[in-house]
C-alpha cells in the first residue's frame, strides 16, 4: 500500500491540542504544558493563555531539518527533551517532513519528501539547520544527494517562512572552523541572508531550550525576541556566572584550586581551574541540564563556553587568567568576555558588570553594532 | 541486464553516507560505500594542550558521545603513564555501559526498526491480539488491550491527517516486510515507548559529566568530587539516582528490547544467511577492572578472528608500526608523499578531492571516491562492532558473554554460524546492552563500597602540569564505541599536540576498497543481497544500517596552501 504523503492533506487537518488529545494528553495535562513551556520561554500569564489558543486552533507547521557539517549532538539533545510530554508531541507536533536522522525513507524517496515539503507548503515551512557550511573549494566538503550543503541550504532556504539554526556549528562555525579551519566552514547567517535567522547556541543547545524557541515560533507565528548575536534574549541574556549556584562561593573568594581538592568536595566556585561562566550566555545555571538533573559546573567541571563564538580557540580550558579574588576578577572576568565577543562575530557587545554590588544594565543594550556589521567591520581571521 | 542504483542520502545514519550498487538479476552483485563529508579535526588538535583534546574529539560524535572523550583521555594518559584512581575508573564504566544501553536502544528503535517494521501494516491489528502477544513475551506493564487500541487510534488520525512527517515516502506494503499486523502495532508502541525511557538512562552521564549529549571527561580522573557530607557533590542522593536509572534501564532493555528482538528475528530468518560480507572480526576491549593498561583485566577481551575460525583468536597490537593497523588512501581523496599505508603515528593527510563536480549523478568508483582512508590490519580489512566484540568475547570465553550468546542462539534453535549476517548483527547489539546492563550495576555496587571503605579519590594530579612531561611522548587509547573498535593515537611535543590521529569504527566498516581491490565491510556485506525492487532500497539499508553507521567520525588532516575562495551566498 502506497501513502501519499506531504500532498496538501485531503482530510481534516488537526490542530495541535486535538493531536495531543488523541494523544492521550489530558486536557489538565495539556494546560500545565502550556503554563511550564511559558514559564520556559519566560511569558506573562497573558501570554501563556494566547500560547493556550494559538495550540488549539493551529495546523502543525511542516518542518525540514537538514544536517551539514556537525555530529548530531543538536538532534539527539532535542529528543531529550524532559518535560512529560515535550519529546513525544513536539516530534509530531510540528509535521517534521524531513529529518536524516529519524526519517523512514533514504535517497530517492528521502529527496522526494524535501521536494513535496518545498513545493506544497512554499512559504509556510520551517526550516531548522544543524551543522555548518565547508565553503572552500566549491563545498566539496560536504555533498548529500551529489549536491553540496551550499546548493541545498540556498534552495531549501528560498522559499523557508524562518530558519533555525539549531548549535554552535549552525551559528558560529563551531569545533571546524577552529584555527586553521581546514574546510572554511561557515555559519548560517553568512550563508542565507533575507531570512529571519534564530541562532539557538550551544554545544549542543539545551533541550528546553530548543523545544521552547520551537513553541514560541508555533505559538506567535515570529521569531522570539533576539540579542544582538541572533539568539533568543529568554534563554541567552545571562551569564552563567551570573546565575550560578556556585555564585556566593566567588563573591566570597571560594575557589577550587584543582580537581578533586577539599574545596572541590565542597562545591567552591570552578573559576581558577579555567571556568568561562563569566564570560558565557546560557541557561545552563537556570534550566540545567536533562530534565534540570546538573550541569557542568554542579557535576565539578568548569564551564568551557560552548555557547559562545570561538569558544575552542579561547583555551585552553584550563587556563585562567591569573588575577585577585574580589573585583578585580570581575574586571578581569569582563576583559576576558569582551575579547571573546570582540573576537567573534558579534562585534564589541558591551560587557556590563553583574555583581550584588553594581547596578545590571541589559546586554547587549549599548551593543556597538550588530552581526552583520561587525562582520564588515572584522573579516574573519584567515588562517 | 544489471542496472546502477544510488542511496543518497542513507537515512536514520549519523553523518553523510552514500552507496552505489550495481543490481544483476534481482541481486547486488556490487556495491561502493563513501563518505561524503569531512571536517579536518585532526589539523585542528595541532598545537593544543593536550588535556583539552577530549572535548575537540569528543564532537567527532554526538550519537556515540564519550566514547572518544574516553579514547582522547586514555592516549594521553597512556603518552604521560598516567593511572587514574579506581573510582574514576567506576565512573567512567559505568558512563560506558550507559551509553551502550541507550545508543543500542536507540538504534533498534529508532534507526534501525522501521526497515523492518510496517507501520502502515499496524493499522491492520486487532489490540486485543496485540495485547495477547505482548503479554506472552514479557511481563512489560504497558500491554493492555486497551493501550494498544488507543495507540492504533492516535496512529490511525496520524496517517488520516495526511502530514505523515516521519513515515512520508516509507517503503510501506513492500514485500519484504513479514511481520504480522499485531507485532507491527506491538513494535509502534515500543517504538514511543523508547523515545521516553531514552532520555531517562542519560541522566547518569548528567550526574557524573554536567551534561548529555557531551559530558565532561578529564585527564587524570573525573571532573565530579565525591562527599557524601555535602550537598554540592556526589552524595547518597546523587548516587541513589544513578542507582535507580541504571535498575529501570536494565528492566526496559530485559522486557522490551531483548523480547522483541528474539520475537521479531524468526519472521526474518532469511536475513541470517544476507548481509555476513567479511570474515574477519576486530575487537580491542574495553571496560578495564585493573587499570587500562592491564588488558587481561578487560570485561570486553581483546582480539581479532581471521576467516571465522571460532577456535582462535589473534593478539592485537594498536602500537605496532611495523606489522600492524595501517591507513591506505587508493580510493580516497587524499594524498600521501609516501607510498603505501601509514601507522597512525606516522599519519599524514592532505584532502585532495578528485571526484565529479556537484551536483554529480555518480561517483568515480573506479578512482578515489569517498573521504574515508582505508584502515588494515597486517593487510586484512576487519569488521569491527557489537557482531565483532560478541564473537570475540564468546571465542575467549568470557563468561556473561558466552552465557548471554548461547541464550540467545537457543531462544532462536540456530547455530553460531547465524551469528555471521545482518540479522547477526542487529542480535549481537541487543545481547551486548543485556550484558552492559548487568555490568553497570556491578560497577555501580563497587562504586558504593569503595566509597563506603573511604575512598573517594576521583582525580590523580600528580603529572596534571605540564613541566612534569617528557619532551616528547606517545600514546594510544583505545576503546569500544558502541560502533566498534575505536583509536585516538596523539604525539605530545614540549607540551602541545604535535600529532592525533583516530581510526575510528565507521572508517574500518564503511571505507573503500584497498589498492589490492579488497573491500570493507559494507561493501562486502552487500554483495549477494537479494532486490525485489532496484526503486526501493529497502534490502540495502537493512544490511547497513545492521552496522549502525556513525560518518561524521571521517575527520582527517589537511594542510591547505591554496586561497579559499569566498562565497558571498544570497548576502545581502
Amino acid at each position: 500500500m502506497e501513502i501519499e504523503s506531504a500532498t496538501k492533506p485531503q482530510k481534516k487537518e488537526e490542530t495541535i491540542y486535538e493531536h495531543m488529545l488523541s494523544r492521550g494528553v489530558s486536557r489538565r495535562d495539556f494546560l500545565q504544558f502550556c503554563a511550564w513551556m511559558g514559564a520556559c520561554i519566560g511569558l506573562e500569564q497573558t501570554g501563556v493563555a494566547q500560547m493556550t489558543k494559538a495550540l488549539e486552533t493551529k495546523k502543525r507547521i511542516p518542518v525540514v531539518w537538514l544536517h551539514f557539517q556537525e555530529c548530531t549532538c543538536c538532534s539527539e539533545s532535542f529528543i531529550r527533551s524532559s518535560h512529560p510530554i515535550v519529546a513525544d508531541i513536539l516530534l509530531d507536533k510540528v509535521s517534521l517532513d524531513y529529518s536524516e536522522t529519524l526519517m523512514a525513507a533514504s535517497g530517492h524517496q528521502a529527496e522526494k519528501s524535501l521536494r513535496d515539503t518545498i513545493t506544497n507548503y512554499k512559504g509556510e515551512y520551517l526550516l531548522c539547520i544543524e551543522g555548518s557550511v565547508p565553503t572552500a573549494d566549491d563545498g566539496v566538503y560536504c555533498c548529500i544527494g551529489g549536491r553540496t550543503a551550499l546548493q541545498i541550504a540556498e534552495e531549501v532556504a528560498k522559499d523557508a517562512k524562518a530558519v533555525v539554526a539549531w548549535g554552535n556549528c549552525a551559528c558560529s562555525g563551531c569545533v571546524q572552523a577552529a584555527k586553521p579551519n581546514p574546510t572554511s566552514a561557515k555559519p548560517i547567517h553568512k550563508i542565507i541572508g533575507g531570512k529571519p535567522i534564530v541562532n539557538v547556541q550551544g554545544c549542543p543547545p539545551i533541550a528546553e531550550v530548543m523545544a521552547g524557541v520551537l513553541v514560541h515560533l508555533l505559538t506567535f507565528d515570529r521569531i522570539p525576541q533576539l540579542d544582538n548575536l541572533g539568539r533568543p534574549k529568554a534563554f541567552y541574556s545571562r551569564r552563567v556566572h551570573d546565575t550560578c549556584y556556585r555564585r556566593p562561593n566567588y563573591d566570597a573568594g571560594l575557589f577550587v584550586e584543582s580537581f578533586d581538592d577539599e574545596n572541590a568536595r565542597k562545591g567552591y566556585c570552578l573559576y581558577k581551574v579555567g571556568c568561562r561562566g563569566p564570560s558565557t550566555y546560557n541557561a545552563c545555571g537556570t534550566i540545567r541540564w536533562n530534565g534540570g538533573v546538573s550541569f557542568p559546573i554542579q557535576s565539578g567541571h568548569p564551564c568551557i563556553g560552548c555557547s559562545e563564538a570561538n569558544f575552542w580557540d579561547n583555551g585552553p580550558f584550563y587556563q585562567r587568567t591569573p588575577a585577585f579574588p574580589g573585583f578585580g576578577i570581575e574586571q578581569t572576568a569582563d576583559k576576558l568576555g569582551i575579547a571573546a565577543l570582540a573576537a567573534s562575530a558579534g562585534g564589541a557587545a558591551v560587557h556590563a558588570v553583574m555583581t550584588n554590588i553594581r547596578k545590571r544594565h541589559e546586554i547587549g543594550e549599548h551593543a556597538g553594532e550588530n552581526a552583520e556589521q561587525a562582520e564588515k567591520d572584522n573579516p574573519e581571521s584567515k588562517s | 541486464m544489471s542496472e546502477r542504483i544510488v542511496v543518497d542520502p542513507v537515512t536514520r545514519i549519523e553523518g553523510h553516507l552514500r552507496i552505489e550498487a550495481e543490481v544483476k538479476d534481482g541481486k547486488i552483485v556490487d556495491a561502493w560505500s563513501a563518505g561524503t563529508m569531512v571536517r579536518g579535526l585532526e589539523i585542528i588538535l595541532r598545537g593544543r594542550d593536550p588535556r583539552d583534546a577530549w572535548a575537540f574529539c569528543e564532537r567527532v560524535c554526538g550519537v556515540c558521545t564519550t566514547v572518544h572523550a574516553l579514547a582522547s583521555v586514555r592516549s594521553v594518559e597512556d603518552a604521560l603513564d598516567i593511572k587514574v584512581p579506581a573510582n574514576a575508573e567506576l565512573i567512567r564504566n559505568i558512563m560506558f555501559c550507559t551509553q551502550y544501553m541507550h545508543d543500542h536502544v536507540v538504534h533498534f528503535y529508532h534507526l534501525h526498526a522501521l526497515d523492518w517494521v510496517d507501520v502502515v501494516s499496524a493499522l491492520k491489528a486487532d489490540p486485543a491480539a496485540t495485547s495477547a502477544l505482548a503479554q506472552k513475551l514479557s511481563k512489560y506493564p504497558k500491554s493492555s488491550p486497551g493501550y494498544y487500541s488507543e495507540l492504533q487510534k492516535r496512529l490511525t488520525k496520524f496517517v488520516e491527517s495526511g502530514q505523515l512527517g516521519i513515515f512520508a515516502n516509507g517503503y510501506w506494503g513492500h514485500p519484504a516486510f513479514k511481520l504480522p499486523p499485531e507485532a507491527n502495532l506491538m513494535a509502534v508502541g515500543h517504538y514511543l515507548e523508547a523515545l521516553e525511557w531514552q532520555k531517562e538512562i542519560v541522566k547518569i552521564h548528567t550526574i557524573f559529566g554536567g551534561k548529555n549529549p557531551h559530558p565532561n571527561y578529564l585527564v587524570g580522573g573525573v571532573p565530579c568530587a565525591i562527599n557524601i557530607d555535602e550537598a554540592n557533590a556526589i552524595n547518597a542522593e546523587r548516587l541513589a539516582f544513578v542507582g535507580q536509572t541504571l535498575q529501570r534501564a536494565k528492566e526496559f532493555i530485559e522486557q522490551v528490547y531483548i523480547p522483541d528482538v528474539l520475537a521479531v528475528a524468526p519472521f526474518y530468518l532469511d536475513w541470517a544467511g544476507i548481509g555476513g560480507g567479511l570474515e574477519n572480526y576486530l575487537c580491542y576491549g574495553d571496560l578495564p577492572t585493573n587499570g587500562f593498561a592491564d588488558v587481561k583485566s578487560f570485561k570486553f577481551p581483546r582480539g581479532a578472528i581471521l576467516g571465522r575460525n571460532l577456535n582462535e583468536i589473534h593478539p592485537v597490537d594498536p602500537k605496532d608500526g611495523q606489522d600492524g593497523i595501517k591507513e591506505f588512501i587508493d580510493h580516497s581523496w587524499y594524498e600521501y608523499s609516501k607510498q603505501g599505508g601509514l601507522h597512525p603515528w606516522e599519519g599524514e593527510t592532505n584532502l585532495k578531492y578528485s571526484g565529479p563536480k556537484p551536483p554529480y549523478e555518480h561517483l568515480d568508483v573506479d578512482k578515489k571516491y569517498s573521504w574515508l582512508k582505508t584502515p588494515r590490519w597486517k593487510g586484512h580489512a576487519m569488521e569491527v562492532g557489537p557482531l565483532s566484540r560478541m564473537l570475540v568475547g564468546f571465542v575467549a570465553g568470557q563468561p556473561e558473554i558466552k552465557g548471554a550468546v548461547t541464550d540467545a542462539l537457543g531462544a532462536l534453535k540456530a547455530p553460531p554460524s547465524v551469528l555471521f549476517s545482518t540479522l547477526g548483527r542487529t542480535a549481537a547489539r541487543a545481547i551486548e546492552s543485556q550484558v552492559s546492563a548487568i555490568w553497570g550495576l556491578e560497577f555501580y555496587n563497587q562504586l558504593l563500597a569503595n566509597i563506603k571503605a573511604g575512598d573517594t579519590r576521583t582525580f590523580t594530579r600528580e603529572k596534571w602540569e605540564p613541566s612534569t612531561w617528557p619532551k616528547v611522548a606517545k600514546g594510544v587509547g583505545c576503546t569500544e564505541a558502541p560502533r566498534g573498535a575505536l583509536a585516538h593515537w596523539i604525539v605530545i611535543n614540549e607540551g602541545k599536540i604535535a600529532n592525533y590521529q583516530l581510526v575510528v569504527p565507521s572508517t574500518w566498516n564503511a571505507s573503500p576498497r584497498d589498492g589490492q581491490g579488497q573491500r570493507s565491510a559494507y561493501e562486502a556485506s552487500l554483495i549477494g543481497t537479494p532486490v525485489h525492487d532496484p526503486h526501493q532500497p529497502l534490502e540495502i539499508i537493512r544490511t547497513i544500517h545492521s552496522f549502525d553507521p556513525c560518518l561524521a567520525c571521517a575527520v582527517h588532516l589537511y594542510e591547505d596552501k591554496k586561497e579559499i575562495a569566498r562565497h558571498e551566498l544570497l548576502v545581502k
